[in-house]
């Protein structure tokens, strides 16, 4: 019997070994480097110097704009994102013929193979002024700037991150019972209160995951902001390269990329919360 | 002076691409019956209630409820509620808010304290007062079954449908239920239409019984009708026991024709289909209506192959040279005692006319062969 336990737990240590092997060389032990950064001061010459000091934190709100741009721009590319997507995964779910969905899905998943730096460079000669505005000059009208601007930004996000809004919003709708619309109808409710008392209701927690993933990555953008918005639309992911790799002050950059981390964590919790409570108790979320 | 059906088919078919599903369909149901659509899966009775219901619209016909032709009349604008196979209740919400549902879609809107009343009304109906904050995934089959049924019937429908609605219930509780559903049918007095590929459950529920095979109506009546008189083959061998015996019409007199068997003996059977001289034909001979006796008795002779006892009645496989095995229900009563034993020989009799001689329908090509209980040798 006892030998038995110490076996199954011999087993299961070796299994969750290389995880968390990976995973504290990775991720924990780099966590706890920053921490103690943060709270340290900038070498003369540059990097870390041994300190105790909150100076660093006192001195987030000189990167209020770059904080105030992601704070901004992330929750509204990821609600862009989602306006884009619901439709999409909607038809792809529940209205496309069989033989199509895998193909259509195909579709929208392929893009993702090619590299986000392509893609998005790619944004800038369209976006630029030899693309799209070159065009509208043509016809006539002039001084339409688009390159630099936080909507080329959104624009960037939303054709970045829309597959990972589809496919959790996709899953969920495919799993709705069909059965559960035409009850619907019978009991007398027309198409759009189907649509909203049911259809929409049970594909949120598809929606929550679908938000939060793109939220979360958003947060810590860093290429489409460098590209499609020059340097005037500044994230967070921007201010800590700059931090760090050119002015290599570490305690300031560290201090941000911590309280960084700390809302993404909030995000992530309350993304959770909400979904539970509206799926009931019973769904596995997918996060 | 007639009253207007509450569901009439006219001249319906549906088709799905190259398949037809139901095929020239001519019914109507009048108000306050009980009426079951018997049949074999893919015979066409769910899509028939999915038309009524809405779901599915007629390749040609039309379908009238109340008189009022439906086309183009979607689902949430007909006066008919269903309940769906495996229910189909919103897991989302709990019991009372699926009660509610249909009484939250009408317009004018209804107060909340008329909504919370009715729904009350409609659980304490179906017995389960006091369930209503409870979650969908929390109650039994038989109670999501119940809560199904309130659903369904707080709107006060014109017609209830229902689609196999016993099947997933373990065989106490779909007796329990039978019962059940007739009673509410009697108390609310609105017309049910239930599908079911269940004879027993149709037969012993329904006031009329609607057999389909193939997508048309093979009989229409009520349960005793189908039983005794069943209008074909298929009928006589899918709704009860039946032992079929192929023969070939050798005269006839009258509503009888007497019909040579493969073993010889000849035997006088009710016709219900003009039959002449030479037809192969299918005798059935239901269990009930054939009686065992010492050997020199009856016109047909055999082994007592096996015997079942069920207290109130034993059945007997009873081997009869040349024809094959026939299967026997005899009454038994307390005291009685002498029960044929397996090896015994015996004489088998029948009253005579309860032997029905039906035109063999070996092209008819669909499954009908379910309860069959007798291989033909020929």
């Amino acid at each position: 019997m006892r030998d038995n336990f110490l076996r199954k737990n011999l087993v299961t240590a070796l299994l969750l070994a290389p995880a968390t092997l990976w995973l504290v060389v990775f991720l924990v032990l780099p966590f706890i480097a920053i921490a103690v950064f943060s709270v340290g001061e900038r070498a003369p010459e540059g990097g870390y110097q041994a300190a105790f000091t909150l100076a660093q934190y006192a001195n987030l709100p000189a990167r209020a704009t770059a904080f105030w741009n992601t704070m901004v721009l992330a929750p509204a590319g990821a609600l862009a994102c989602l306006l884009v997507a619901y439709p999409v995964a909607y038809y792809l779910a529940l209205r496309a013929p069989e033989r199509w969905r895998l193909i259509l899905l195909a579709l929208v998943v392929i893009p993702f193979w090619t590299s986000l730096l392509m893609r998005t460079y790619a944004w800038m000669y369209v976006l630029g002024g030899r693309g799209i505005p070159a065009l509208l000059a043509y016809v006539g009208i002039e001084d339409i700037r688009l390159i630099n601007t936080p909507g080329a930004v959104l624009l960037g996000i939303v054709y970045g991150y829309l597959p990972l809004m589809i496919l959790p919003i996709y899953v969920s709708l495919e799993r709705l019972d069909r059965r559960l619309l035409e009850a619907s109808a019978d009991l007398g409710a027309t198409p759009v209160s189907t649509f909203l008392g049911v259809t929409l209701r049970l594909s949120l927690p598809g929606v929550m995951t679908g938000f939060s993933l793109v939220m979360i990555l958003l947060l810590g953008e860093y290429l489409i902001p460098t590209l499609l918005g020059g340097g005037k639309v500044f994230f967070i992911g921007n201010a800590l390269v700059d931090l760090f790799l050119q002015s290599r002050n570490w305690p300031f950059g560290s201090a941000i990329a911590i309280t960084l981390v700390l809302v993404s964590v909030v995000v992530l919790i309350a993304a959770n919360r909400i979904s539970t409570r509206l799926s009931g108790a019973r769904r596995v979320d997918l996060m | 002076m007639t009253a207007v059906p509450d569901i009439e088919f006219r001249g319906v078919t549906k088709r799905y691409g190259s398949v037809t599903a139901v095929s020239g369909i001519d019914l109507a149901i009048p108000p306050s019956a009980f009426v079951a659509l018997l049949g074999p899966s893919g015979c066409g009775k769910t899509t028939c209630l999915r038309m009524i219901g809405g779901f599915e619209q007629p390749s040609e016909g039309a379908v009238y409820i109340r008189g009022r032709d439906m086309a183009g009349t979607p689902p949430y604008r007909r006066p008919v509620n269903m309940v769906f196979q495996q229910y189909a209740l919103f897991p989302h919400l709990d019991v009372e808010d699926n009660i509610a549902y249909g009484l939250r879609q009408a317009r004018p809107r209804l107060s909340s304290r008329e909504i919370s009343l009715r729904a009350g009304e409609a659980l304490a109906m179906v017995r389960l007062a006091g369930y209503g904050r409870r979650k969908i995934h929390e109650l039994s089959g038989g109670q999501q079954q119940r809560v199904a049924l309130a659903r369904a019937l707080v709107n006060k429908p014109a017609v209830l449908l229902l689609d196999e609605p016993l099947a997933a219930l373990d065989k106490k509780l779909r007796t329990d239920m039978q019962i059940e559903l007739q009673n509410l049918q009697r108390e609310i007095g609105i017309t049910f239409v239930l599908v079911t590929h269940d004879q027993e459950e149709a037969l012993s529920m329904s006031d009329f019984v609607c057999v389909m095979n193939g997508g048309r109506i093979v009989q229409l009546g009520q349960p005793s009708e189908i039983y005794d008189e069943p209008a074909d083959l298929f009928v006589a061998d899918f709704v009860g026991k039946t032992n079929l015996l192929s023969g070939k019409v050798t005269g006839h007199s009258g509503e009888l024709v007497d019909v040579v068997l493969a073993d010889g003996n000849v035997i006088a059977a009710r016709k219900r289909v003009p039959l002449s001289q030479g037809d192969t034909v299918s005798v059935s001979l239901r269990p009930e209506s054939l009686s065992l006796g010492p050997p020199g008795a009856g016109s047909l002779r055999g082994i007592v192959r096996n015997r079942i006892f069920l207290g109130s009645t034993a059945e007997y496989a009873i081997e009869v040279q040349g024809i094959g095995s026939l299967l026997a229900k005899a009454d038994h009563h307390i005291g009685q005692g002498n029960l044929f034993k397996p090896g015994e020989p015996v004489a088998i009799g029948f009253a005579a006319g309860t032997p029905l001689a039906f035109p063999d329908t070996k092209n008819n090509g669909t499954n009908q062969r379910e309860n069959q209980h007798v291989e033909i040798i020929s």
